[in-house]
């Protein structure tokens, strides 16, 4: 690039006019939990239409891709520029739902081991909030273990013809396009069999169904590919070296906001609820002179802060390159218990009426819902105890797991239980 | 303590840490356990000519800075501290001498703090039920000329080895602080027994202690503001000094893992004690990060300085304890032995989780001042 970086400074005031002129401040509940169902699919369709039309609105001030070449109709500026239009966004709404998994880790695998063409055809979309994209990753037969992918991809000609099922994938049903993980070769070792494919999800071939959890939300979807032909174009990475991407995706994954691709308020809280939330709940159950109504709000605060100060900790560490990039992980831990320990501190709060509730209970009312739904924090986006193993066998460098999957051809590896 | 320091801050934290590693060694600590004073003068004031008690004096009484922000400067040695369970009553000498520089008293003494001749202790905590930052009850009268103090003061870090004490008291609905020489009569000082093997502890009574008026700081009855930024000092620096225990004994317990072997194999092998250790890395890593944004808010005399304080003291104290307690675990028998180091790390975290404030004190207080902002908005 020609010339000098946009100063902070200078970057700072235009993101502030920006702003100002562009974004309506966020809407404000007292108490607010993504645990709880969505709300009726049109209302979903009217909120996604509405993020693309802000995604757009930012491409357009020139703050979409902030560290994203030029080339690719980025900024081109640094991770202190992106942690400034954070800090400012305080408070505002932003569009939410472009941020994960689109921008990390879909956007930085592409940038990562995306070809010149692959960029310059689908980083501008996405940068205009034209493309919305899904991970195709986990699947039925697998959760963590993602390199155990049996969703097989065959060459056929310029093309390769995929079989198979993704599951977990969040508003498939109203996304444009999918990253993919397949097995391409069964004789290899596991790892050395995958690679990595984009393609549209309407791609004839691919049925998305959607997945009722416990708590009636239906924003999971599970995909069903029967002969989906994709061409040798849209494959990210080498032949069977799919897992070279994958482990990269994997991180990508795990930074999820901390990453310097992602925009989101400072400070915003996505689950799990702030001692604001258990202040707002106490109030309604007239617990606010209870002690031990008092000691669950600062608990629930204290982790809210604590969380908070450890996500700036390791993204800031990672960024100077002070910690190991594996670090995310240990963020990833946390939040995913805290959010969890701070659901279980709101059901508390809400007593009797967390799990009888009537439409006069407000504040009060479904917190046993959230409850039973409440370890989807510490498993969605790689479980907690995947952290753990990243954390002892990556940051702390302890021996790996003794496994059996390895050094064998994969069609070999044992998959199933042979108990009768 | 924060992931990338100055080359200035590295110097002073670099320095402090070579001075206790020659100088409070554990068999030093062991030693110093039947002490009456529990360190040395010579040792203090050798640290205090590393800084030790200047970062939070103000540079018009000779106070010394490092990066502008002395408290965050000061959580290095408190750090450092830690690391080494050392001994010293490092924030108790600190938070007085803050809160003379603030006042505009007594240049004198605060001189001799900083060059370590001297030592002061601040008379905060009460005996229960006024402990755990409960109400203030020991009374100051004004009469005549004088103030007059009535009440008891405990725990009160070295006031045996101090020459003044910094009281903080009630008039009426307020709080005053006064400023009392230790030899006062009506100053009465009895040493207590307590956990820490070199930091001493006292219960001081005021029995009709009288003293010129001008020795209160500020107006009477009105010292509240003072007392909760004294009190915001003394919680980070005591934060910072139990992260600095905590990162000692993990590292401890971290070599152990990789060096014992049972079963033909390493602990470090064991997935279940994998898994705990990393457990212990969210803490230790949540613990430092809570830490120094507290300093940075507190030296900054942000507006979520308290909250984020008291985040801190109920968190670090939690998971500071849990923490080691975990290393003993981890250590077998040898961890409960007097004869491994690890116990010095405990009682440690053991103690600044308890002083000025227990966590469940702390998530009280954080929940007041979360009520106070929902009523304000």
């Amino acid at each position: 690039m020609s010339g000098e970086v946009e100063s902070i400074a200078s970057f700072r005031e235009r993101a502030r006019a920006f702003i100002r002129s562009n974004l309506r401040p966020a809407t404000k509940k007292a108490v607010s939990s993504t645990l709880r169902p969505a709300r009726a699919d049109e209302e979903e369709l009217a909120a996604v239409a509405h993020e693309r039309r802000l995604q757009r609105t930012f491409f357009d001030g020139g703050l979409a891709g902030i560290c994203v070449p030029r080339a690719y109709g980025g900024q081109e500026l640094t991770p202190a520029h992106q942690m400034v239009l954070n800090a400012e966004l305080r408070g505002y709404e932003y569009p939410s739902r472009v941020q994960v998994p689109t921008f990390t880790p879909i956007l930085s695998v592409l940038l990562e081991f995306g070809t010149e063409e692959q960029k310059l055809a689908r980083i501008p979309a996405i940068l205009k909030g034209e493309e919305l994209w899904m991970q195709f990753l986990s699947e039925p037969s697998c959760g963590s273990d993602v390199a155990g992918a049996v969703t097989t991809a065959v060459r056929s000609g310029n093309e390769w013809v995929l079989n198979g099922s993704k599951v977990w994938t969040t508003g498939a049903w109203w996304s444009d396009w999918a990253l993919c993980l397949t097995r391409t070769n069964w004789d290899a070792p596991k790892h050395a069999g995958l690679t990595v494919f984009m393609f549209p999800i309407k791609t004839p071939g691919i049925e998305v169904g959607r997945i009722e959890m416990l708590n009636g939300s239906k924003e999971f979807c599970q995909e069903f590919l029967s002969d989906v032909r994709v061409p040798d174009t849209n494959r990210i990475g080498g032949v069977d070296d799919g897992w070279t991407v994958g482990t990269r995706w994997m991180f990508h994954e795990r930074m999820a906001r901390n990453s310097p691709l992602v925009t989101a308020p400072e400070g915003e809280i996505r689950a799990g609820g702030t001692g604001a939330t258990m202040h707002a709940i106490a109030r309604a159950a007239g617990r606010l002179e209870d002690p031990s109504a008092q000691a669950l709000i600062g608990e629930a605060q204290t982790l809210h802060l604590v969380g908070g100060a450890l996500r700036r900790r390791i993204g800031h560490g990672i960024v100077t390159r002070t910690l190991s990039d594996q670090s995310s992980a240990i963020a990833r831990l946390f939040i995913g218990l805290a959010e969890a320990r701070r659901t279980t501190v709101a059901f508390e709060l809400a007593g009797e009426a967390g799990v009888a509730w009537t439409n006069g209970d407000g504040d009060l009312a479904e917190w046993g819902v959230d409850f039973l739904i409440r370890q989807a924090t510490c498993i969605g986006g790689g479980t907690t105890e995947m952290a753990a193993n990243v954390i002892s066998e990556r940051v702390l460098k302890m021996p790996r797991e003794e496994a059996h999957d390895r050094d064998r051809p994969f069609r070999d590896v044992p998959r199933k239980s042979k108990r009768a | 303590m924060l992931l990338e320091l100055t080359s200035e801050q590295e110097l002073f934290r670099s320095t402090t840490a070579k001075f206790l590693e020659r100088h409070a060694p554990a068999a030093q600590l062991r030693r110093l356990q039947n002490d009456t004073a529990g360190f040395g003068n010579d040792y203090w004031q050798r640290g205090a000519e590393l800084g030790w008690t200047s970062l939070l004096v103000a540079e018009r009484d000779g106070g010394v800075s490092i990066s502008g922000r002395g408290l965050v400067d000061l959580t290095l040695a408190a750090y450092e501290f830690g690391r080494h369970a050392a001994p010293g009553p490092l924030v108790s000498t600190n938070v007085v001498a803050a809160a003379l520089s603030a006042a505009g008293k007594s240049r004198d003494l605060i001189g001799s703090l900083m060059d370590g001749t001297s030592i002061a202790a601040w008379c905060m905590s009460e005996g229960p039920p006024n402990d755990g930052l409960g109400k203030i009850g020991l009374d100051v009268a004004i009469v005549g000329n004088e103030l007059v103090l009535n009440g008891v003061k405990r725990p009160v870090e070295s006031a045996a080895q101090t020459s003044h004490l910094l009281v903080t008291g009630r008039t009426g609905n307020g709080l005053t602080q006064v400023l009392v020489p230790t030899p006062t009569k009506g100053v009465s000082v009895i040493p207590m027994r307590g956990i820490d093997l070199t930091r001493r502890f006292s219960v001081v009574t005021f029995d009709d202690v009288r003293v010129p008026a001008m020795s209160a700081l500020g107006p009477l009855g009105e010292a509240g503001g003072d007392v909760e930024r004294q009190l915001q000092l003394a919680l980070v620096l005591l934060c910072a000094e139990a992260v600095g225990a905590m990162q000692a004994a993990f590292d401890m317990t971290l070599e152990w893992a990789f060096d014992r072997y049972s079963f033909g194999r390493p602990l470090a092998s064991y997935q279940a004690l994998k898994h705990r250790f990393a457990h212990m890395t969210a803490w230790l890593h949540a613990s430092h990060a809570i830490t120094d944004e507290a300093a940075r808010a507190v030296a900054e005399e942000a507006p979520e300085a308290a909250e984020l304080v008291s985040a801190a003291k109920a968190y670090v104290g939690d998971y500071g304890t849990e923490l080691v307690q975990e290393c003993v675990q981890l250590h077998g028998g040898i961890g409960v032995t007097f004869e491994h180091d690890l116990h010095l790390f405990l009682r440690r975290v053991t103690l600044s989780r308890t002083l000025l404030g227990t966590p469940h004190v702390h998530r009280r207080r954080l929940a007041r001042l979360v009520a106070t902002k929902e009523t304000v908005s």
